[in-house]
């Protein structure tokens, strides 16, 4: 598996995708921090950046590698190999080389400009751990709609389609749900909804940092509780772990079954 | 220990100009006033008898030690000065002290253990229709009210550390507490754990300043019905709610620091029902909501910075006529929050961090009107619990929309000339 883990992440490493994309944290990086010279704004901007971006990212690049391998994967196949050794292998080989050009892309314009001398390094840790927990995550999702899917066309649609409802219908929908059923209560919904999309869990987890003032100023006694304590994060980031656990399980069950 | 005059007037008596002596005498027992020392080993070994031998105008100087003073009133005007250490102690059961003259001074004092009841407002402290009593530099600690001070004029309060154990509104009482007063001095003061910092109800032409209220259970400062009062300089951090100005006229709130005020009802500013005030050069920050508007009329605002609140402004209905100018709103959740559409307040020439406009004209005011309240603020209005959805990429295309057609929000709200740079 290591082998194979390797050999993924040196032929990511190679090609010259990985060094757009951290060519463009570096420039990204570099240019916030130029604008705003502020440490802690530049990190404001990027969090909004980072939920939609690092997604996208890592489901056209974890499908788009899925399916550019798959001859190579066929002669793996034929190797005296356990196919979820293989699968776990390129898995973890897009996910660790898109991670790892989100932060050093961002982390030499910081550690430039002096991220350590600064009071936000909690908050830049807390953008980097969310940025690469969701890169894990939608990698595994896209693997998984490519390995379900043979026909790159349809896998490539579902892939966007995943990305587009996760990032912007699913809010949508629930927005449109919580103001239809305003005269119930709603926070438990409201609570468990977010649970059910990772993006909004990361993007919660960065609110719980910026906007606690505005958090703490809604009355219900769970959002109270999830918000005003240590509880909040300790939920969060358990509940991303298992975003990844669960896709990555059903990446690895399907792949021993699958017909190839 | 407490000299005297006396062979001295029987000298003088013995002349014949008796009159003249009179009047030397008075002139003399005016100016020169006596020192009288207490100590738990001297002669006189407490407060208490120690205010019922002086005269009027006299001195007393407390040296440390625990003093046992229950309800001592003071009825001539006395100067009452505490060594460091010198505790009065008022074994939980009644008022500690009250000034009921004029021309009181107590300071220096370590003041603690009132009595507390639900049915009398005990204080460590306590005036009532006196002028020009002085309160300097005590320490008052586990006191039910602190300072009390009713129907009087020209006093001031300074230099006081005030430290209590609130935990519920209806257990605790406040801090600094004026009611029906004219005239005061409130400064330098520190008053944390008491149910409100500093309280004014019916207390006219009074300047409050430099104080530091904080971790109180309800408001840091609390007007009720006064007018034409100014607090400038103070701090107010993580109380129940920063200040609350209600019905009150002709405020004026200057340079004043507004911080992380938290809560579900907690606000830096609530202004309920205020005309006429001034609020300028404050900061407001990482409050729940910065500034609270309602039933507020001809107001200014300006120069004033509001940061990282979760609601910068939130203006509640029957506001008119105030006029915003050269504020700051930056990162703020939500800049400016209205419960309407209506709107009969002016924004003009203020930064925005969100502003998003070009300036070509290169005049330090962008050509684009900024439009302040998102669709999403007034979503967050009707359905609270839709703030979990805050800087989602969906909120910020209806926000978007809004912003190109209004629908939801005031049509009219609308800043012309925002101001590119920050002041």
């Amino acid at each position: 598996m290591i082998k194979i883990l390797k050999y993924s992440f040196s032929d990511l490493m190679r090609s010259k995708w990985s060094y757009i994309y951290l060519i463009f944290y570096l420039i990204l990086g570099f240019v916030l921090l130029f604008l705003n010279n502020d440490v802690s704004k530049a990190i404001i901007t990027l969090m909004n950046l980072i939920v939609v971006l690092t997604p996208l990212i890592g489901t056209i690049f974890g499908i788009m590698y899925y399916y550019n391998s798959r001859e190579f994967t066929e002669l793996l196949l034929a190797q005296p190999v356990s196919r979820s050794k293989i699968f776990f292998g390129q898995y973890l080989g897009i996910a660790l080389s898109l991670s790892l050009s989100l932060v050093i892309g961002l982390g030499v314009p910081f550690l430039i400009y002096g991220i350590f001398q600064s009071t936000e390094i909690f908050n830049f840790s807390m953008l980097l751990v969310s940025g690469a927990f969701l890169t894990f995550i939608f990698v595994a999702l896209s693997v998984l709609i490519g390995l379900y899917n043979s026909n790159k066309i349809k896998g490539f649609g579902y892939a966007i389609l995943m990305w587009l409802f996760l990032a912007v219908i699913y809010d949508g929908v629930l927005l449109i749900a919580m103001v239809m059923f305003r005269d119930y209560p709603l926070d438990n919904l409201a609570l468990a909804a977010s649970f059910f999309n990772p993006i909004d869990l990361s993007r919660i987890m960065i609110l719980l940092k910026l906007d606690i003032s505005a958090l703490l100023g809604y009355t219900g006694a769970l959002f109270q509780k999830f918000f005003g304590t240590g509880a909040g994060l300790v939920t969060s980031l358990f509940i991303l772990l298992l975003w990844i656990v669960i896709p990555v399980g059903m990446m690895l069950k399907k792949s021993k079954s699958k017909d190839f | 220990m407490r000299e005297s005059y006396q062979p001295v007037l029987s000298a003088l008596l013995n002349k014949k100009c008796f009159s003249l002596f009179i009047t030397f005498l008075l002139i003399c027992s005016y100016v020169q006033a006596t020192i009288i020392t207490v100590c738990q080993n001297c002669e006189v070994s407490t407060v208490t008898q120690a205010v019922q031998m002086a005269q009027p105008y006299d001195t007393i100087k407390v040296q440390a030690g625990e003093y046992e003073t229950v309800s001592l009133e003071i009825k001539k005007p006395l100067t009452l000065l505490g060594e460091p250490g010198a505790n009065l102690n008022g074994a939980e059961k009644n008022y500690i002290l009250k000034l009921l003259a004029d021309s009181i001074t107590v300071s220096g004092f370590s003041i603690l253990n009132s009595g507390r009841s639900y049915t009398k407002d005990y204080a460590a402290v306590y005036v009532y229709k006196a002028s020009h009593v002085k309160i300097i530099n005590n320490k008052i600690s586990k006191a039910f009210f602190a300072i009390l001070v009713e129907k009087s004029k020209n006093a001031v309060i300074s230099g006081n550390n005030v430290l209590g154990t609130a935990k519920k509104e209806s257990q605790s009482g406040n801090g600094i507490h004026l009611w029906h007063c004219d005239s005061m001095k409130i400064d330098k003061n520190e008053v944390t754990g008491m149910r409100d910092g500093i309280y004014l109800e019916f207390v006219d032409n009074s300047l409050v300043k430099n104080n530091y209220t904080h971790h109180n259970v309800r408001y840091g400062l609390h007007f009720m019905f006064s007018n034409h009062d100014e607090y400038t300089d103070n701090k107010f951090e993580q109380n129940g709610a920063g200040v609350a100005v209600m019905f009150s006229k002709w405020i004026v709130m200057k340079r004043n620091h507004f911080y992380k005020n938290w809560g579900t009802a907690s606000y830096g500013l609530l202004l309920k029902e205020i005309y006429d005030g001034e609020v300028y050069e404050n900061r407001f920050e990482e409050n729940t909501i910065g500034i609270y508007i309602d039933g507020s009329t001809r107001m200014t605002y300006s120069r004033n910075t509001l940061r990282q609140n979760g609601w910068g402004v939130k203006v509640s209905g029957g506001c008119y006529t105030n006029v915003f100018k050269e504020n700051n709103f930056i990162s703020n959740s939500f800049d400016l929050s209205y419960n309407s559409q209506l709107n009969d307040n002016t924004f003009n020439n203020n930064f925005w961090s969100e502003y998003t406009g070009y300036d070509l004209d290169k005049d330090d005011k962008g050509d684009v009107p900024y439009r302040p309240v998102k669709l999403f603020s007034y979503i967050v209005n009707q359905t609270p619990e839709t703030i979990i959805l805050l800087r989602s990429l969906f909120v910020d295309i209806i926000n978007f929309s809004e912003k190109v057609s209004p629908v939801f929000t005031p049509d009219k709200l609308v800043d012309e000339s925002p101001s590119i740079r920050s002041f």
